[in-house]
């Protein structure tokens, strides 16, 4: 069956568009571009049938489309790499010949030189191929104001040259931690209940996978988020938050979980052992039953040692009161400074709870209901501090 | 690309306080004196002029004509520009290499990378 334009161009629209960014060097020209392209490619091949590479018709057309752009505005020249304008061309271009800049574009845009906001933002622009509505709809902030980051984005990479390139050796693992940072970031926001967020951020991990197969860090993060993902459909009944002991393991996708573990032992096989790494190797203990929290306990240690992470130690602390020792846990609550965070308290909560300490417990879930803002983590905060009632 | 390299001192100690910088070892001091010459000298630097402490600055505001004058820098002199020097760079990368060499940055300061407007 022939491709859909809609699967043609979440597939081949962040490769286009890092073509066509690497050939102009200018994301708003590429940008225009490669809009034109797609719209052509909507009202063209439906009446004509689609060309035998859609891939390297849409970067011909966008090619020729900018090019025109930039003979009609010769000032425009002289600002864009493009001096020496190259003649149009009907030929489509051969596939093999135009490289895959993606890697390239996706460090751009993670470049650290840029908000974190504008990272997320202009990632799922340029390679996710989401408009600026559907960003700000799933951040949840005004179209206005993530049009605004996203313009000002691109003007710092232009005036303040960020360059279109991937880092050298020395500088990548901390660049690549940023883009790192930037996907899971994705993931995490759809993996609170926005679901296309995690799917993108998921095509976005294939795809590094893709582009950089030896780094263990990248298949850390691609297991954790698989592993996590596969569990999507059991966090939530009715709309209510499941922990994960009640999940129904029947709604787990075992494929997921099955190319989760598999990406973590490609990634412990190229020996890595760094925080995704880790965190995904935790997340597949998670899925097993029964669970072995001694393990887990011993891993989140580990992962607290690479990270110096209080949030770290927090998950230490349920893993060694799920592992029998719930006063451990309690312990090493005490110590941490995370007074801002709600898991910190419903954690506490959780623990008082299991102690049989129930003042202590409600006034701790009070602590996190006041901090707390996804919904449907309120309700079931609220439905815990409700049960103490019976104890 | 072309950017002004400002260097904001910070708690960064310098000679114009004695005795901060009588805090550093001789070797410390050298470094410090080391390092900018090396920067001087790579390629693509233009260094800017000395400038004296933001302690002895003017700050001049006109104001419905008239000229107002105060004692010290526009903003306070903690946060006041220290020093400052023209780069030359292939893009910003290479610039924020070149900042991090500057010895304030790691020592209690920052550099703030500008880019120069291209017309």
């Amino acid at each position: 069956m022939p491709l859909t334009l809609e699967q043609v161009f979440q597939e081949e629209w962040g490769r286009v568009l890092a073509s066509l960014i690497g050939f102009l060097g200018d994301f708003d020209l590429a940008e225009e571009a490669a809009q034109e392209a797609f719209a052509l490619a909507a009202a063209r091949w439906p009446r004509d049938g689609p060309p035998e590479s859609p891939r390297a018709w849409l970067v011909t057309t966008a090619r020729n489309r900018a090019i025109d752009r930039i003979r009609r505005d010769r000032t425009l020249a002289a600002k864009t790499r493009l001096l020496d304008v190259p003649e149009a061309t009907e030929d489509e271009m051969d596939e093999t010949t135009i490289p895959d800049e993606r890697l390239e574009l996706i460090f751009t845009c993670c470049h650290p030189a840029l908000e974190l906001d504008a990272q997320v933002a202009l990632t799922l622009r340029t390679l996710g191929g989401l408009t600026t509505e559907e960003i700000a709809r799933a951040f949840l902030i005004p179209q206005e104001t993530m049009a605004k980051r996203l313009v000002r984005a691109k003007q710092k990479i232009r005036a303040a040259g960020i360059p279109f390139r991937v880092p050298p050796a020395h500088q990548l693992p901390d660049r690549l931690a940023a883009v790192l940072a930037v996907v899971y970031l994705v993931f995490n926001e759809g993996y609170g209940g926005r679901g296309e967020l995690a799917t993108e951020a998921l095509r976005l991990g294939g795809a590094l996978v893709e582009l950089l197969p030896d780094e263990p860090e990248v298949r850390g993060l691609v297991a954790l988020m698989l592993i996590n993902d596969a569990r999507r459909e059991a966090r939530f009944a009715g709309g209510e938050l499941v922990l994960l002991r009640d999940q129904d393991r029947s709604l787990w996708d075992a494929d997921r979980i099955g190319a989760g573990r598999d990406a973590l032992e490609r990634a412990l096989a190229l020996g890595g052992r760094g925080p995704y790494v880790l965190q995904a190797a935790i997340a597949a203990l998670h899925v097993e039953d029964p669970v072995d929290w001694a393990r887990v306990a011993s891993l989140y240690a580990e992962l607290g040692a690479v990270t110096g992470s209080e949030v770290v130690e927090l998950n230490r602390a349920v893993a060694l009161a799920e592992a029998g020792d719930a006063e451990a846990g309690l312990a090493l609550t005490d110590g941490l400074d995370l007074d801002g965070y709600h898991y910190l308290h419903a954690t506490r909560a959780e623990l008082l709870r299991r102690l049989g300490r129930a003042e202590d417990a409600r006034q701790a879930y009070d602590r996190a209901l006041e901090l707390v803002h996804a919904e449907p983590e309120r309700r079931f905060l609220e439905q815990r501090r409700a049960a103490l009632e019976s104890l | 690309m072309q950017y002004v390299m400002l260097i904001h001192q910070g708690d960064t100690p310098t000679p114009f306080d004695q005795k901060a910088w009588g805090r550093l070892s001789t070797e410390e001091q050298q470094q410090i004196y080391a390092d900018y010459q090396a920067l001087n000298q790579t390629p693509g630097v233009t260094p800017g002029l000395g400038m004296q402490p933001p302690e002895l600055a003017t700050t001049v505001r006109v104001q419905d004509g008239k000229t107002l004058t105060t004692d010290g820098p526009f903003v306070s002199v903690k946060e006041a520009l220290g020093g400052y020097f023209i780069l030359d760079a292939d893009d910003l990368d290479a610039a924020i290499e070149i900042a991090s060499r500057v010895p304030a940055a790691r020592l209690g300061g920052a550099v703030e990378v500008r880019p120069v407007v291209e017309y």
